[in-house]
């Protein structure tokens, strides 16, 4: 077991170092450096214009005249002491920028996953215990639409409807008494006030998805034998239905909680924009849209690294839920 | 009696004759058979050669030029076409005419319809010009109404553009990104997959991490920020392209594993062997034995990966990151509605949103139904 630990660990700094070059790359994407920027920069907003040698000194300066893969380790020893560059838009320190954000996607994508769960299981069970009901065909066409429905026009209509019906718009995370206030009591009953809309709005698509796999995998272990059996010698409906089959086909959803998470980490992106919530989905917007490329890639990193993270938190949680995977054998 | 008989001797005929055609049949004519039973995937394909059909014609439906502005109608709300007036029911059609005032207080303009005039409304009426197929000039339009008043079925938006001809223009954007996004990913997880499956070893290992490490990557912020890569010179056209490649980086994945899961599991098979033996390349038994042995698998990954990329381009655009105005895609249109007062106040701006989900509803049902199709073992 803690070999398997062991060596899914290994595997996942593996991944961590693919997303580390893969937002490397990223950064060194569009047209121009780190410095073209900031000479276009000068010359709009200060009216400094530099001279070719002072531009080729910055170069110089910033290490950006060195091949790509030094500046890639260069780029990364900086990077495992925290320090993530600069932001131009902001004008401030990366690491700091996401200090204030990434708490909140973290909270809204964990809650998001807790939310999925906890719809997708029971509504999943009743849909292929009551196959062809008229409960399972409402399940299906709504599963259908929540797929089909792109997050951010769920978001816009809820909005819509929360301003025809409430008057007022159900954006952002907080009362607009408490965005400056340090963290109390009364801060945090706010926040879980305006939670519940954006988890629901990010975790609808994914609980659809969910439910439908959940649903086809308990109808294939229905038919099987060992039911019949359990049945036979008199098990109640309701714990014969929690004993076995149930716990056989949670199994592929927990395999599936990686892409799941990238899922939601991907809604929630779109959705705290339209909501306009304090993560990193606006921050990351506001940062392409400039070509701020540190920055944004920054926080594609970011989001990539916790979602490999969770994967491998999931990976574990499988081998703990399904003893029948045999972590020792895959050598 | 003697008729009787021969009733039933015709019937038999006619039924083993059906049965005859049923033991012969191709697996594709199979697969049509089961295919023409899914009401639900016949109604998505119909919804779907609807759409298409509209969006090739949409030039000569659309009353407009796209890009015409209305300066003294924006923000007008859709128009109803009437048949009914206060002296009773009319064959033609007709609309009311729009009158406009500012609101004393909120300055906000007000549209009512004025009953007083009424436009009927015309058939195959001259307009803008354009090109048939884009070759013949043309500029007959479906329909009008007289010397240039206003008919805005779906309202107009911020400029008095009208929607109703921006969306069967965006329509065509929206409707072909999926298809070239999807013949992208479509050669990329046909050659990746192929060579991991048929393959194995090292190169099998490598594409599947590549794949498992693309998987668990949170794809719309990856697709921000490689969009931010295509340069802000490019034409529409540039854009359009880059955008489909961008989709395409993470779209190729599940192809790919389709047909290696379908190539390991035939490449044993007896008459790979055979073509093997007779010396044919292995490009040549992929290319000619394998892959028609399980095209109809990779034609419903296709169909169900095409709603992912029509979505993401669609968010990708409502953002401002994906198609750039003057060209028209239904994320573009929505990108108008992302203020509050918009959507607040004039809702018909999030109706590109519902053709999405119909669009995307419609290849799910399309897809679900050919994947039913095809797996011809089962009993027709």
């Amino acid at each position: 077991m803690l070999m398997y630990v062991v060596r899914r660990f290994a595997y996942m700094l593996l991944l961590l170092w693919l997303v580390s070059v893969g937002s490397f790359v990223l950064i060194q994407l569009p047209p121009g450096d780190y410095v073209t920027v900031l000479v276009a920069d000068m010359e709009m907003f200060q009216n400094i214009v530099l001279k070719p040698e002072d531009v080729e000194q910055l170069r110089r300066a910033y290490g950006l005249d060195r091949p790509l893969y030094v500046q890639y380790f260069a780029w990364m020893g900086r990077l495992v002491r925290g320090d993530l560059g600069n932001s131009i838009a902001y004008q401030r320190p990366v690491l700091e920028l996401l200090k204030e954000r990434v708490p909140m996607t973290v909270v809204i994508s964990v809650a998001a996953m807790a939310f999925v769960w906890a719809m997708a299981i029971p509504i999943g069970i009743y849909s292929a215990t009551h196959q062809y009901s008229l409960g399972d065909y409402v399940v299906t066409v709504i599963g259908f639409v929540g797929m089909a429905v792109p997050p951010f026009l769920l978001a816009l209509v809820v909005m819509y409807f929360g301003f025809r019906w409430f008057g007022f718009a159900p954006a952002g995370l907080l009362s607009a008494e408490y965005i400056a206030e340090p963290w109390s009591v009364g801060k945090l009953v706010d926040l879980l006030k305006h939670l519940p809309l954006p988890v629901i709005v990010t975790g609808i698509a994914g609980t659809a998805g969910l439910i439908r796999v959940l649903r086809a995998c308990l109808l294939d272990e229905l038919e099987q034998q060992y039911v019949v059996t359990a049945r036979a010698k008199g098990l109640s409906e309701g714990r014969l239905l929690m004993k076995y089959p149930v716990r056989v086909a949670v199994n592929p959803l927990v395999s599936t909680i990686g892409w799941s998470l990238a899922g939601i980490v991907s809604g929630s992106t779109i959705i705290s924009i339209v909501l306009n919530l304090p993560t990193t989905g606006p921050l990351l917007l506001d940062a392409v849209l400039k070509q701020d490329m540190e920055l944004a890639g920054s926080i594609i990193m970011v989001l990539s690294g916790l979602t490999v993270l969770g994967t491998y938190l999931s990976d574990i949680l499988l081998v703990l839920v399904d003893p029948r995977i045999r972590y020792e054998s895959q050598t | 009696m003697s008729l009787r008989r021969s009733i039933w001797r015709r019937r038999r005929s006619v039924a083993s004759c059906d049965e005859d055609r049923l033991a012969i049949a191709t697996h594709w004519q199979l697969m049509g058979r089961k295919l023409r039973k899914h009401r639900l995937a016949m109604a998505g394909g119909y919804t779907l050669l609807a759409f298409y059909a509209i969006a090739l014609a949409a030039d000569f439906l659309a009353p407009y030029d796209p890009h015409d502005t209305h300066r003294d109608f924006p923000y007008a709300p859709p128009q109803a076409v009437r048949f009914v007036a206060d002296d009773g029911f009319h064959l033609r059609p007709f609309v009311y005419g729009l009158t406009a005032y500012r609101h004393p207080e909120t300055l906000r303009r007000i549209y009512t319809p004025d009953t007083r005039v009424r436009r009927p409304v015309r058939f195959f009426v001259r307009g803008h010009e354009y090109r048939v197929l884009g070759l013949a000039p043309c500029n007959v339009h479906l329909f009008g109404v007289d010397d240039g008043a206003p008919i805005f079925l779906l309202g107009t938006d911020k400029l008095g553009r009208d929607l109703f001809s921006r969306n069967l223009y965006a329509a065509r954007v929206s409707l072909t990104i999926g298809l070239v996004g999807v013949a992208i990913s479509f050669v990329l997880g046909c050659v990746l997959g192929g060579v991991s499956g048929y393959f194995g070893g090292v190169a099998d290992t490598l594409i599947q991490r590549l794949i498992e490490f693309l998987m668990c990557i949170p794809t719309l912020p990856l697709w921000m920020g490689l969009s931010a890569a295509l340069p802000k010179k490019w034409s529409p056209l540039g854009v359009y392209f880059g955008l489909t490649v961008i989709l395409s980086v993470v779209g190729w994945c599940s192809l790919a594993r389709v047909v290696r899961g379908k190539l390991l599991s035939l490449r044993e098979e007896d008459f790979v062997i055979a073509a093997r033996i007779s010396g044919a390349s292995s490009a040549r038994i992929i290319g000619r034995h394998l892959i028609p042995s399980f095209l109809s698998y990779l034609i419903v990954s296709v169909t169900l990966a095409i709603p992912g990329m029509i979505l993401g381009e669609t968010a990708l655009s409502f953002l401002g990151l994906g198609i750039r105005p003057p060209a028209i895609s239904w994320g573009v249109l929505l990108n108008d509605s992302q203020s509050l007062r918009a959507i607040a106040q004039c809702p018909w701006l999030l109706l590109p949103g519902a053709f999405v989900v119909i669009v995307v509803l419609a290849f799910s049902f399309l897809g679900d139904g050919l994947r039913d199709a095809a797996d011809s073992q089962s009993v027709v």
